[in-house]
C-alpha cells in the first residue's frame, strides 16, 4: 500500500539550512529546488540540446551540502532518481556514467568538463520566492540509488524508496531525542554516502534539523562551522575526524549531541569526547543496503539496540556462524550483514568482527576479493592479492597491503593503474613485488603467511623512526599514573637504544646507557625526537644523547657501545 | 632564506614518511612533486594526519578556507613555505 504525504512537511518560513551568507528558509530552498526541477524536466542546459526527459537519473556529486540538497530535491520533484556514487574519482564516475546512458551528472565545480552529460549547479541565480506549497510524494517512489561493491567486483545497485527512508530517519531521530528537540547539524561526512545521506541530508529534510552547508575537514574548520550555527548543535562525524578534533585541543562551542558512524569507535575515545564536550555520544550501526538499523550510547554499553521495526534473523548455517539477516519496515530487501553478531537475550546485540573478506578503511567498506580482482585485472599483472595486515600501533588508520607478481610493471605503474580503479584509501601501503605468491600446497594464501611476507619486507626497508609520536591512548599510560599520565623512563630509554642501534647499524644488545637524567615528564600526545652527538673528550665508543619534545630537552645522558667498532 | 626552507623540507619529509609509515625514505620525496594523487599518492586521511602533526610540531592549525589551500599541499616546498610563514614554535 502506498501513501501520499507532503515531501517537505515543514513551515514555509522555518529555517532549513545555514550558509555562510545566512540562514535559508524552507520556502527559499523549495523555490530554488522547484526552479531547478523545471529546468531538469525541460532540458539539459547549456551542454547539449538533448532533452533531459530522456535522463532518468541524476548523479549528484555536489560538494556544497546546500547544492547537493537542492539537486536532490529537484531531481525528485522532476520525477527522476538520484544516483549517489560511492566513489567520485574520475575513473569511477566515467565508468558509472558509461554504464547508465540515461544519467546526467550534477556538480558544482566550475571548469569540470567531463566527457559525459553533465550540468553545473546554477548558483548565483536569484530565484524568486514562490507562494507557500507542499508538493506530495508517494511513499513508494524510488528517490535514490546507492551502490555497494559486490564480491564479484561489479557494483550492485540498491534503490531507496521515500517512505522507508522517512521511517528510518524518524526512528533514529526519536532514539536521539531529535523528534522533540531538533538540533543544528554540522557534518564532516559526504552526503553521497549512506551515513551522511541519512544523518545530514535526510535528518534535515525529514526531521527539521537545520544543516550547515559547508563541509568542514580540519579540526579548525569543524570549530568554525560549529560556531557558525546557533545552539543546540549536533556534530555528525567519524571516529577519525573526532580524534583529530580532540587532539587539536581547540576551544569548542557548546555541543549538545555527537553522532558517529562508519568505523568502530573505542569506548576510550567516546569517553574522551563526552568529557571534552559534555554532549552525549550516539553511534549508529548500519550499512548501505539497510541504512541505519541500530544505535548505542558507546560510553554506556557495548551492545547495540535495534531501531523500532528492525529484526535480525539467523542466516542459514551453511553461510557461516554468527551471521544474521536484517529485515524490517525500513529495509528494502532482507540483507545478510557483513558483521558477525552475537545476539543477547534482551534483543540487543554486539559485534564480533567483520567476515574475513570485508574491510573497513577509515569508514569506507570494500571486499578483499573485489580489490584483488581489480589488481589482477591490470594488464601486465600476473598474480596478486590484497590483505589487511595486523594493526600497527603507531598508525591511526590500518592500511591494506598487497603482494603482486609483475615482471613488466614498476610499483609506480601498478599504483597508478590501481588509483584509476579504487578509492585512494584502499591503495596498498605497501605494495610488495614478489616472484610468486606464497600459496600453500592446497592453493590457499593464509593470513599469517601474507603477514610474514609483509613483516620481512618492513624489516628490510624501514629503520625505526627518529621521532616517536606517543599516542594519547598508549597502553603505558594506564596506571602510570592515574590522573597524571607519564611515559615511563624505562620505555623512553628502550626507544633511545633501539633508535641509536639503527643509526649506528649495530645490534641493540651491543648498546648500553651509562648515565641518564630525566629533566621533564613526557605526557600523552608528545612527539619526541632523538639527537646523538659525539663527546669530544671521550672515546668513539661513547656518545651523548638528548631526547626532545619540541625544543625542550626531556632527557639526556650517555650511550656506550660495548664492543668497540 | 633558501637554507631554512631546505631544512624545513627535510624535516617535513621525515615527519611525513614516519608519521604516515610510508614505504619510502625521506630523501626520495621530490620537494616539487604533488603530494596528492600521482605524486606521493597521499589521500585525505593522510592530509588530516599531516595537519595534526603540523599543529603539534609548529603550533598552528590548518584551515580549508585558506585561499592558498590547494597550493599548500601541491608540493612539499609549498607546504614548507606555508609553515615557515605561519609557525608559532
Amino acid at each position: 500500500m502506498t501513501a501520499q504525504r507532503p515531501f517537505i512537511d515543514a513551515d514555509w518560513h522555518q529555517v532549513l539550512l545555514y550558509r555562510p551568507e545566512g540562514s535559508v528558509t524552507v520556502g527559499q530552498f523549495q523555490s530554488e529546488a522547484m526552479s531547478l526541477a523545471e529546468c531538469l524536466a525541460e532540458r539539459l542546459g547549456e551542454c547539449t540540446a538533448e532533452r533531459l526527459d530522456s535522463h532518468q537519473f541524476v548523479v549528484n556529486i555536489c560538494q556544497d551540502r546546500y547544492h547537493f540538497m537542492v539537486g536532490f530535491v529537484a531531481t525528485i520533484l522532476a520525477g527522476k532518481i538520484n544516483i549517489l556514487p560511492a566513489n567520485d574519482t574520475p575513473a569511477a564516475l566515467s565508468q558509472l556514467m558509461a554504464g547508465e546512458p540515461r544519467a546526467l551528472c550534477l556538480h558544482d565545480q566550475k571548469g569540470f568538463t567531463p566527457p559525459y552529460p553533465h550540468r553545473l549547479y546554477p548558483s548565483g541565480i536569484n530565484v524568486p520566492l514562490r507562494a507557500p506549497c507542499k508538493p506530495n510524494l508517494d511513499s513508494a517512489q524510488i528517490v535514490a540509488r546507492v551502490f555497494t561493491s559486490g564480491s564479484t567486483g561489479a557494483p550492485v545497485a540498491h534503490d531507496k524508496t521515500w517512505g522507508k527512508l522517512v521511517a528510518a530517519i524518524q526512528a533514529g531521530a526519536q532514539r536521539m531525542g531529535l523528534d522533540t528537540r531538533p538540533m543544528n547539524l554540522v557534518g564532516t561526512v559526504p552526503p553521497q554516502h549512506m551515513f551522511g545521506f541519512e544523518s545530514l541530508v535526510l535528518l534535515c529534510l525529514i526531521s527539521g534539523c537545520p544543516l550547515w552547508s559547508g563541509r568542514p575537514f580540519y579540526p579548525a574548520d569543524i570549530v568554525a562551522a560549529l560556531n557558525a550555527v546557533p545552539e543546540p548543535r549536533m556534530l555528525v562525524t567519524t571516529p577519525f575526524h573526532l580524534r583529530a578534533l580532540l587532539d587539536a585541543h581547540l576551544p569548542l562551542p557548546k555541543i549538545e549531541r555527537l553522532l558517529l558512524a562508519t568505523a568502530p569507535l573505542s569506548r576510550a575515545l567516546a569517553e574522551r569526547a563526552e568529557a571534552a564536550t559534555g554532549a552525549p555520544l550516539f553511534e549508529i550501526y548500519g550499512c548501505t543496503e539497510t541504512g541505519q538499523i541500530a544505535s548505542r550510547r558507546t560510553t554506556q554499553s557495548e551492545d547495540w539496540a535495534l531501531l523500532p521495526g528492525i529484526h535480525l534473523n539467523p542466516a542459514p548455517v551453511n553461510l557461516g556462524e554468527h551471521l544474521f539477516i536484517a529485515q524490517g519496515t525500513t529495509i528494502e530487501t532482507p540483507t545478510l550483514l557483513a558483521d558477525r553478531i552475537q545476539m543477547q537475550p534482551d534483543g540487543r546485540f554486539n559485534l564480533l568482527g567483520r567476515t574475513a573478506d570485508q574491510v573497513n578503511i577509515a569508514g569506507k567498506r570494500s571486499a578483499l576479493s573485489y580489490l584483488t580482482a581489480q589488481l589482477k585485472a591490470i594488464p601486465g599483472v600476473i598474480d596478486g592479492v590484497f590483505f589487511l595486515p595486523d594493526a600497527a600501533p603507531t598508525q591511526a588508520i590500518n592500511r591494506l597491503c598487497a603482494l603482486v607478481v609483475s615482471p613488466s610493471l614498476s610499483a609506480q605503474e601498478i599504483l597508478s593503474a590501481l588509483r584509476e580503479r579504487l578509492d585512494a584509501v584502499f591503495l596498498p601501503r605497501p605494495l610488495i613485488s614478489v616472484a610468486q605468491l606464497p600459496y600453500t600446497a592446497s592453493g590457499k594464501l593464509p593470513q599469517a603467511t601474507l603477514q610474514s611476507v609483509l613483516d620481512a619486507h618492513l624489516a628490510r626497508t624501514s629503520p625505526p623512526p627518529a621521532t616517536w609520536y606517543i599516542a594519547e591512548d598508549h597502553p603505558a599510560f594506564r596506571g602510570h599514573f592515574p590522573g597524571y599520565p607519564l611515559l615511563p623512563g624505562a620505555l623512553l630509554l628502550d626507544w633511545v637504544i633501539e633508535r641509536a642501534a639503527a643509526e649506528w647499524q649495530v645490534p641493540s644488545t651491543a648498546l648500553g646507557i651509562e648515565q641518564t637524567k630525566f629533566l621533564l615528564p613526557v605526557r600523552p600526545g608528545a612527539l619526541i625526537r632523538l639527537i646523538l652527538a659525539p663527546i669530544a673528550t671521550s672515546a668513539a665508543t661513547h656518545r651523548s644523547f638528548s631526547v626532545l619534545v619540541d625544543e625542550a630537552v626531556v632527557a639526556s645522558g650517555t650511550l656506550h657501545h660495548r664492543s668497540p667498532a | 632564506m633558501p637554507d631554512t626552507t631546505q631544512a624545513l623540507i627535510d624535516e617535513l619529509a621525515q615527519l611525513i614518511t614516519e608519521g604516515l609509515n610510508l614505504d619510502i625514505s625521506p630523501n626520495e620525496i621530490d620537494a616539487d612533486a604533488p603530494l596528492f594523487g600521482q605524486g606521493l599518492g597521499l589521500d585525505s586521511i593522510d592530509i588530516l594526519e599531516i595537519a595534526m602533526l603540523i599543529s603539534k610540531r609548529y603550533g598552528f592549525a590548518l584551515r580549508s578556507d585558506d585561499t592558498d589551500n590547494t597550493r599548500i599541499f601541491s608540493s612539499l616546498r609549498h607546504l614548507a613555505t606555508h609553515i615557515a610563514a605561519h609557525r608559532s614554535t
